[in-house]
């Protein structure tokens, strides 16, 4: 074959050396095909692989790993939760609405496949700054696309996270997670066993949409690609809405051996990896399955990455079963093959065989890569920027307005609004808090989800941001009262063929490694995104976590906000001088310099059990993370939340500005009932944690003094109004 | 009372109707399919939220052609009580059974937020536990419920007092700030003049636990049982 048409497909001249050895032959156009979208990283993982390894992944609540279509933990009383994250970023930076949508399409395809009914949503979404018109329209289109297809879906979009930094204007992110409930027994494996059972094919019908995706994720994004509008396929949420009501009867009924979403890389993908996994092979005939255009041809077919489609393994004598189900649905249902002995992928047209090539070969002998690693030179420029002679602000009350009026900082209501986050009657806390909390029906308990990331914290140091990330999220379900049980991630960095890309990507999973040992939340899977460039700039390194915890008891759900007179306001841990990589720094003094705050994981651990501790015994009104924006925007935010004040008297030695706005890991605010107030002290002391009472609730303002002297007053209606109406300011141009 | 939740492709509310009539209101209730048409033994059937037929073409324009929908119009003709939800309110005025038409949203965005509503109809089988004038908060989530009808009808809805709900601020005041998505008058729900079909854009279903932030919900949906208990102990 011409080297100009595997090159074009993806694969390297080695890559295409190495099939011809597997296959002892050339290989044809449809296998070369089928190798190139396998081998992608985004199905192959081939450059994140051995890194992806250092992942600690196990736990004994955790009961499926990395590997399958999602990850599973225990929750107890035989259930069980289903969650994934995935990003979607080059189909969104094309075709925002249409990208995002079918982002939250396969993720809940993925969640379904594992036999669970999902139940809620969350994303990810980082973008330029929304003075730029195109940023704007990136925001508007990934947005309404999330919210039409998972309002359609009737799944509610209960927590997310958004920021916004130069970097990612020419490569916006969006990751979508989804999450799911399962009974143990229903558990299922996307496994093609059974030598001769039916390959069955349901829902749409293939397309010419979507060719290549895989590969085009995998690959820099050039202006030219604005012109590939057809590697961004088109989402139908209501065939989604039958198929995975279909899928889930079938399950119920007990009719198949696996499934798998023919998502990235499309029926070649989901029919391989099924045959590897249970170490059998196909074979699949072309003229049978269902397309809504005419001449395709078989490489089309087994590349086409059309959406709303599922792979089935039918156990024997299931299939009119499955076909009457799917009827009743409205799909269509098809037997496409069937499964084979001999480990080979046999794909026939015609009664031609066009492609046969030994499953494993596609999905296991990816060539694997040691990327070679070189820390950037730009880390000691930004990490030694001299930040001790910048000037304080004049104003602290300005400042602080200024701050909390920053689209990273301020209220996302513009997009959670347009997401029905209340579908389902199970969100007890949505969008706006720490963590959404969910009520599990038929039992007292909760589930508390969250997604967190700092590509800024990643950038100045990759492996502090990257256990940052992790650190974060679980003090968010802490702080809502959750026990954290595992995260799934999506690391989303730039092109990992350049050694500053593959130390940044080894240094954040090394980060996020340590911090998931230490706080037993283990990785059970994610979606690793490279290539996230444009015109040669890589974005910020910027790994999100989506971790899920558990509430024993959903009627100690804690919210965020103060919402009662006189109760005291304890801050947990400790502020220091660390403004690097802050909120602060970069909106008062326009820089991105300095290293993120220090992480000290004994300390987090010690801090979070403390909250949950202390919520658990009914000590707690409210409790809060203090993260971005720090201290200050951590007090505004509560009481904005709860709608009352706070006075709060400070006493430290740090400069007013660092205290205020400080960045400091491990602290958390709580307010407590006065007569509490001396348990959770003692809790704290016993505990070895620092705790400060530094003021109360009450008022309609926020007042903060320092050693005696009033910083700022700013009253409630004030802030709320310049939190509130920022991004909607923004985006109306 | 037995109740009846129809299940159109594409409705996504029908469990959360479920769940508040079984576990909260504890009453009978099945849930019936689009394709069947049959509803003999209910004594209220609800159409429920979501995207029936994913409200291609138009909210509930298709969904008014499903089987199951003659027999619930012979159901509502006959003095049946009829509730439809959000997307069941929709599919009502689709099919004639309320005067009127929705539109998108003024701000031509989805919203899903609290709203608070004025009750100004209290003798109705939906309303009758409330207090003329009350406030209560019941939540939206919808594109498409800009509810819009000609100034005539308008004035009969009004002069026969079919507007049951209507948007308002916290303290019954009812202004444009209050109305979400630009409805003529700010209605958020109506009744046929002979009062056994409602349609409403919140949902009712969503407020019927405190643990969910509110419980007005449930006294809606309590109405509809206390109704049709004294309908039925007088003999009615």
């Amino acid at each position: 074959m011409e080297p100009k048409v595997y090159r074009q497909m993806g694969l390297t001249d080695y890559e295409y050396g190495r099939i011809k050895e597997i296959l002892g032959r050339e290989p044809n156009y449809v296998e070369t095909g089928m190798f190139a979208v396998m081998w992608s990283e985004h199905c192959g993982y081939k450059n994140s692989r051995p890194v992806l390894k250092l992942f600690p992944t196990e736990a004994p609540w955790v009961l499926q790993g990395p590997g399958e279509n999602a990850g599973v933990v225990d929750i107890g009383d035989g259930q069980a939760v289903v969650f994934k994250i995935e990003s979607h970023n080059h189909p969104s930076a094309i075709e925002p609405f249409q990208g995002a949508a079918t982002g939250v399409g396969g993720i809940v395809r993925d969640i379904f496949t594992m036999g669970a009914r999902p139940i809620a949503v969350l994303n990810s979404l980082r973008l330029g700054p929304l003075e730029n018109p195109r940023n704007r329209y990136l925001m508007a289109g990934a947005v309404g696309g999330i919210s039409f297809y998972s309002n359609c879906l009737g799944l509610p979009t209960v927590a997310g996270e958004v920021y916004f930094e130069p970097t990612y204007s020419g490569n916006p992110l969006v990751n979508a997670m989804a999450v799911g409930l399962i009974e143990h027994k229903d558990i299922l494996r996307a496994k093609a066993s059974g030598i001769g059972n039916d390959v069955m094919y349901i829902g749409a019908r293939t397309g010419r949409d979507g060719i290549h995706g895989a590969t085009f994720a995998s690959e820099e994004l050039s202006m030219t690609m604005e012109a590939q509008q057809p590697a961004v396929p088109v989402g139908d949420p209501f065939r989604e809405k039958l198929l995975l009501e279909a899928c889930l009867e079938i399950i119920k009924e007990d009719l198949i051996i696996g499934m798998q979403d023919m998502g990235a890389a499309g029926l070649t993908s989901s029919s391989c990896e099924m045959a590897a996994r249970a170490v059998t092979g196909m074979e699949l005939n072309l003229d049978l399955v269902p397309r809504r255009e005419e001449g395709m041809t078989p490489y089309e077919i087994m590349l086409s990455e059309s959406q709303e489609r599922m792979l089935l393994v039918a156990k024997e004598g299931a299939r009119e079963r499955i076909e009457a189900i799917c009827r009743r649905w409205g799909l269509e249902a098809v037997v496409i093959g069937r499964v084979t002995s001999d480990g080979i992928m046999r794909i026939k047209e015609k009664g031609r065989v066009v492609a046969a090539v030994p499953a494993k070969a596609l999905t296991d002998q990816c060539p694997v890569y040691e990327r070679e690693r070189r820390r950037p030179s730009y880390l000691d420029r930004v990490q030694n920027t001299d930040l001790s002679s910048l000037p304080e602000p004049e104003d602290y009350g300005a400042a602080l307005l200024k701050l909390i009026a920053t689209p990273n900082l301020a209220s996302k209501e513009w997009i959670y609004r347009q997401c029905d986050y209340m579908a389902r009657t199970d969100t007890v806390a949505g969008p706006g808090g720490d963590a959404a909390v969910l009520r599990i029906k038929g039992t007292g308990k909760g589930l508390a989800l969250t997604v967190d990331g700092n590509g800024r914290y990643c950038y100045l140091d990759p492996e502090r941001g990257g256990a940052i990330a992790v650190a974060e999220a679980a003090r968010n379900l802490s702080c809502v009262g959750a026990r954290p049980l595992a995260i799934t991630n999506c690391l989303n960095f730039g092109n990992p063929e350049k050694p500053e890309v593959a130390w940044q990507f080894y240094q954040a999973v090394v980060g996020m490694s340590r911090a998931c040992e230490a706080l037993q939340t283990p990785v059970t899977g994610g979606n690793v995104s490279f290539y996230n460039e444009t015109e040669g700039e890589a974005i910020y390194p910027t790994p999100i976590v989506g971790m899920v915890g558990l509430l024993a008891d959903i009627k100690h759900a804690c919210g965020s906000g103060f919402s009662r007179e006189n109760d005291e306001i304890i801050l947990l841990g400790e502020t220091h001088a660390e403004i690097g990589g802050s909120e602060y720094l970069a909106v008062i003094h326009s820089l991105v310099a300095g290293e993120p705050p220090q992480l000290d994981l004994e300390r987090e651990k010690a801090v979070q059990e403390l909250v949950r501790e202390a919520i658990a015994a009914g000590l707690v009104r409210a409790a809060h993370d203090c993260a971005e924006g720090g201290l200050a925007i951590a007090l505004a935010e509560s009481v904005i939340n709860g709608g009352l004040g706070a006075r709060i008297e400070l006493e430290s030695s740090l400069r007013p500005d660092y205290l205020l706005f400080s960045e400091s890991q491990s602290r958390v605010l709580l307010a407590v009932a006065p007569a509490c107030r001396d348990r959770v002290l003692a809790l704290a002391r016993q505990k070895g944690i620092p705790a400060t009472v530094i003021g109360l609730c009450g008022g309609s303002a926020l007042e903060v003094s320092l050693n005696g002297r009033v910083l700022f007053n700013l009253s409630l209606g004030e802030l709320e109004q310049t939190w509130r109406e920022s991004i909607p300011a923004l985006m109306a141009g | 009372m037995k109740f009846g939740v129809i299940v159109f492709p594409g409705s996504n509310g029908e469990q959360d109707v479920y769940h508040a009539l079984d576990e909260v209101l504890r009453q009978p209730v099945d849930y019936l399919w689009h394709g069947d048409t049959d509803v003999s033994g209910y004594d209220c059937l609800v159409l429920p939220g979501g995207f029936s037929y994913g409200n291609y073409l138009r909210a509930g324009a298709i969904a008014r052609f499903a089987p199951i929908m003659s027999a619930v119009i012979d159901f509502a003709r006959a003095g049946g009580l009829v509730l439809g939800i959000c997307n069941g309110f929709q599919i009502l005025l689709e099919a004639g059974l309320l005067p009127g038409a929705m539109l998108r949203n003024d701000c031509l965005q989805f919203r899903c937020q609290w709203t608070h509503l004025r009750v100004e109809n209290t003798a109705t089988p939906f309303s009758n536990r409330f207090r003329q004038g009350q406030v209560i908060r019941v939540p939206i989530a919808h594109g498409e419920g800009n509810y819009y009808v000609d100034a005539a009808t308008l004035a009969e809805l009004e002069a026969n007092r079919q507007v049951v709900f209507r948007y308002c601020d916290p303290s019954g005041k009812v202004t444009t700030a209050a109305n979400p998505n630009g409805s003529v008058a700010n209605i958020a729900g109506i009744i046929n003049r002979e009062g056994n079909i409602l349609g409403m854009m919140p949902r009712p279903e969503r407020c019927v636990e405190e643990l969910l932030g509110g419980s007005d919900g449930r006294e809606m949906l309590a109405s509809v049982v206390d109704w049709w208990q004294r309908g039925n102990s007088n003999g009615a």
